[in-house]
């Protein structure tokens, strides 16, 4: 178990190191520099100089690629080019706040509601149970969540005003983007745990449950749902995804001061260790992501623990 | 005696897209007290269907008990609610299935599960319940109970979850206990341990047993009376002598033909067609359609049961007093084997010139299980395989006689050692024009017919893909004219060209998997298990298709098999494997005669025969244990963890394998 997490570690830190490179010279390639912008258009050449100095810019670029790494083994993302005076770190540590109770509100309704959804459907297989929450379903999956957005803003917001349309100010403020990063999460996991439990319910095991006497609920939460539930987290890692991708959007409409609406303004203004600082950022939140799944996977099915162990 | 459990008039029926489907048609049924019955029959004539309408375990949604009762002690099981049957269920009636692979809850510690059943019927808490669970497994036999009660399934092998699923059932001392083949799924040696550990059970606890089974062998090992069931049906029912012995309904006389014993010789005897359709049960005899005796009224009116004895039931209009006397085939004969009698005659008959076609050498393959370990599936095995016999391969699951024949055919490449086809290295490089010839003359016919033919194609180009691929027709018309000889070569015809697999039965489609095979023409066929998948009456059909076919187009066969029985009666020579290697290989006859490996002799020892009288007397060796795993086999010879005889010399060095009598080989220290 010990040597499994070693080598996990390692690959994800090779993980990481090739993303920060990636990314690093990437955003080389990228037109423009973060002193295009017009508020700065009046720079002399002289004091443009002053600011690649300043910030290391003018240095050949493997010289920066090597001292970017230097901070970066030391956990330094380096200063944000836009945000004056402010490390990325210190950036990203500001804003995840936001970001993190949107993205916990949603996946905890999602898994909850999902899995009720889904249970209800195969249980009432093919009655109208079934039909209306895989149509939910469908529609969490093909509805964009701007879409869905936009609908609660008008609906919820402005004609019943009972949530605050695009600011963030309480607690309140967070329940319908939350609302709106939770549909495709809610979508998948109930699709997911229908089909599932519907495959479980075909199992022998049922059959042994069954004629041991025990009573339907028994059969049922003890027998049925842990067996159901075992590949529907193997779905986290791209409902993850899908959240970080989606809070990109949604926070941007809500208005909602995250890491999400963070990347989006950098890229606009070419902030290049912010840009970079974020993509690491979501790259490690991911690969730590999968690797809590796959521990997770050997608590809940012990197949898993015993051949884990042997390695 | 009193009955304990009786159906009466027992009619059950699905809903499905297609219609109403009559799976159980009326059944008497009674189970005494300390008895077992067997109910016999083939797939989808019902059996499954009774035993879990007994326990009410049927889906609810679209199974429906139509008419009928079925009492147990006296009460009337059909009006109970769920509640009250979860009551009944685990305490009163218990069950076992057929897949003790799949019966138990992979994420739940066996300990668990067998508290679970303690806990829903008694009052006694965790402690007590986990104490009893301990008693149960060593009251079926699994060793070291008290560590392995924490143990979850997937760290037990087949057969110790099967007695598992037994403890488990057996919890709360149930006065009836169901088995739904509960040894189909199971090797036989371990089938053997099961039956005997059932038995044992029915002594200690006074349990009495519904045993449902498609294996005649296992009747008349258990059972103290049969009832055969065809169509949703009792077609005749009585204790297992009285059945086995003056059978005297046509499809028990069909059944106990169909099933080879290791005497038979003659060809077995296949009941014709298939199993009727329930969607739309036929008027009358169910079996008229496939009875060569059936007479007028058998198509318009249904046969009562006609009493032969006390005990002795059967459903057929022959015996009415106004019908025709017809003789019955001899489908038994009641001589026993004759164990030691050397079979002198055989050995003269053999062919004096044999030509070798394949010759294996040395051959290893080994596949890597994981980091630094390997997977000795095949280790070092050499024999050879002469032109027209029929070479059967025997030998437990995980012998490595699968990755043999694949091997053999190239499907695997040979990690050492080397195959000769006529003459030719099987591995290593080959030109394309010569890997074509290969793959044209050696052919393969596979063990589940379901899975072996693409769904998508008909069956005209399934069967031509490989005269299509060789260009063996010049024409549309002769590729045509090519698929339907085959079609009628294999009992099929014409009209089944433009059909797909779905719309065939399962012997059918094996037709055509073996159709398929000889359409490029090929000399030698590889057949992994070609009938275990199928019912008995249909194995005797393919069997003896195969028979057949390789009389008139001098094939030859590698049979791969478990079914010791079939084994002996479609080969001229047999090959026993154990954990990878070869440890026996002689004529059939000889070998079934005189089999000289501890193992092999294990093995016929534990085949149950129909034969109630001959299983009943019999000492059986029953094997300890289970199979080590391949890629860790013990030192030495592999068999002697499990060896009667084994001694220190066993541990230490490989047995030889070695020419003990011409033309018998062996691998042992004791020869």
């Amino acid at each position: 178990m010990k040597k499994y997490l070693f080598v996990r570690i390692i690959n994800i830190l090779i993980t990481l190191y090739i993303i920060a490179t990636a990314t690093f010279f990437l955003m080389k390639q990228l037109p423009g520099s973060p002193f295009d912008e017009e508020r700065l258009s009046n720079l002399s050449e002289e004091q443009r100089i002053e600011f690649y100095a300043k910030y290391g810019l003018d240095k050949p670029l493997s010289e920066q690629y090597v001292l970017y790494l230097k901070n970066l083994v030391q956990g330094d993302l380096g200063d944000s080019f836009y945000f004056k005076g402010q490390g990325v770190s210190e950036l990203i540590a500001g804003r995840i706040g936001p970001s993190a109770l949107l993205g916990f509100q949603a996946v905890l309704l999602g898994f909850t509601l999902g899995i009720v959804l889904g249970i209800i459907a195969a249980f009432k297989h093919n009655t109208m149970w079934d039909f209306s929450t895989m149509l939910v379903a469908v529609l969490g999956v093909s509805v964009p969540n701007f879409v869905f957005a936009a609908l609660l803003q008008y609906y919820v917001g402005l004609k019943l005003g009972i949530l605050p349309v695009a600011f963030w100010e309480s607690y309140s403020s967070s329940i319908m983007p939350s609302l709106a990063l939770s549909l495709i999460v809610i979508a998948l996991i109930a699709r997911f745990t229908r089909n599932e439990m519907l495959e479980v319910l075909q199992q022998d095991y049922m059959l042994t449950a069954r004629a041991k006497g025990l009573s339907q609920f028994k059969v049922i939460y003890k027998h049925a749902i842990r067996n159901a539930l075992i590949p529907v987290i193997t779905i986290l890692g791209p409902i993850v995804v899908s959240l970080l991708t989606g809070s990109l959007v949604i926070e941007n409409i809500f208005g909602v001061p995250g890491i999400g609406s963070l990347f989006v303004d950098s890229i606009k203004v070419n902030d290049y260790t912010t840009i970079m600082g974020l993509t690491l950022f979501y790259s490690a939140f991911f690969v730590l992501t999968m690797l809590v799944i796959d521990l997770l996977y050997g608590v809940i099915d012990p197949r898993i623990r015993i051949s884990g162990a042997k390695e | 005696m009193e009955k304990l459990l009786e159906l009466k008039n027992l009619h059950v029926s699905f809903r499905t897209y297609a219609g109403k489907v009559q799976a159980v048609r009326g059944v008497n049924l009674f189970l005494k007290k300390g008895e077992t019955l067997a109910i016999v029959g083939e797939s989808g004539s019902g059996k499954s269907v009774t035993s879990k309408t007994i326990m009410k375990l049927l889906p609810g949604h679209s199974a429906k008990i139509d008419d009928g009762e079925i009492l147990f002690e006296g009460k009337n099981l059909v009006h109970y609610s769920e509640k009250e049957m979860q009551k009944v269920r685990g305490s009163e009636i218990s069950m076992i299935f057929q897949d003790p692979m799949t019966a138990l809850n992979p994420t739940m510690t066996i300990g668990n599960q067998i508290i679970e059943s303690l806990m829903a019927h008694q009052k006694i808490d965790k402690k007590q319940a986990a104490f009893k669970a301990v008693e149960l497994l060593k009251l079926v036999g699994i060793p070291n109970a008290e560590a392995r009660i924490m143990q979850y399934p997937h760290q037990f092998s087949g057969g110790m979850r099967q007695r598992v699923v037994i403890a488990i059932a057996l919890a709360c001392n149930p006065k009836v206990l169901i088995a739904d083949e509960p040894t189909t799924a199971l090797d036989v040696t371990i089938q053997a341990q099961i039956l005997d550990l059932m038995k044992d059970i029915q002594k200690k606890m006074k349990t009495s047993i519904i045993i449902i089974t498609h294996d005649l062998g296992v009747v008349a090992n258990i059972a103290d009376r049969v009832a055969v069931m065809y169509a949703g049906k009792i077609v005749e029912t009585g204790t297992v002598e009285e059945v086995f012995y003056n059978p005297q309904h046509p499809y028990t006389w069909g059944l106990l033909g169909s099933m080879p014993n290791m005497e038979t010789r003659e060809e077995l005897i296949a009941i014709p067609g298939t199993p009727p359709d329930l969607l739309n049960p036929p008027k009358g005899d169910a079996f008229a359609e496939r009875n060569e005796f059936a007479l007028k009224v058998d198509y318009l009116r249904e046969p009562p049961m006609f009493k032969l004895s006390e005990t002795h039931y059967a459903a057929t209009w022959l015996l009415h007093g106004k019908a025709p006397k017809v003789e019955k085939p001899a489908v038994r004969s009641r001589k026993r084997l004759a164990v030691t009698r050397p079979n002198l005659q055989a050995v003269a008959e053999k062919p004096q010139v044999k030509q070798s076609l394949v010759e294996i050498k040395n051959l290893k393959k080994y596949f890597s299980s994981g980091k630094n370990e390997v997977l000795k599936a095949v280790d070092d095995i050499s024999f050879t395989i002469y032109k027209g016999e029929t070479l059967g391969l025997v030998g437990e699951s995980g012998c490595g006689k699968s990755t043999t024949g694949r091997t053999l055919m190239r499907l695997y490449d040979a990690t050492d050692g080397e195959v000769l086809f006529q003459g030719e290295k099987v591995h290593g490089k080959k030109s394309p024009a010569e890997l074509k010839e290969f793959n044209r003359k050696v052919q393969m016919i596979f063990q589940d017919p379901y899975a072996s033919l693409n769904p998508r194609k008909t069956v005209a180009d399934i069967i031509a893909e490989g005269i299509d691929i060789h260009g063996l027709a010049a024409s549309k018309e002769e590729r045509r004219e090519k698929v339907y000889e085959l079609l009628e070569t294999v009992g099929l015809n014409k009209d089944h060209a433009n059909r797909y697999p779905h719309e065939f039965s399962g012997g059918q489609r094996q037709r055509i998997g073996i159709a398929r095979a000889l359409a490029v023409e090929p000399e030698f066929i590889i057949a992994d298990e070609p009938i275990s998948a199928l019912d008995v009456s249909i194995q005797a059909q393919v069997v003896n298709l195969m028979k057949k076919l390789q009389k008139e187009r001098g094939l030859t066969y590698l049979f791969i098999a478990h079914d010791l029985s079939m084994v002996k009666h479609i080969s001229d020579r047999v090959g026993v494997m154990y954990l990878g290697s070869m440890v026996e290989l002689a004529s059939s006859d000889e070998l079934y005669d005189e089999p000289l490996h501890p193992y092999t002799q294990a093995l016929l020892s534990a085949v149950p025969v129909p034969d109630p009288a001959r299983e009943k007397s019999r000492e059986r060796i029953i094997l300890e244990g289970d199979l080590p795993s391949p890629s860790s086999p013990p030192s030495g010879c592999r068999f002697r963890t499990r060896c009667p005889h084994a001694t220190e010399l066993c541990a230490s060095s490989v047995p030889k394998w070695r020419e003990a009598k011409p033309n018998h080989w062996v691998a042992c220290h004791l020869f």
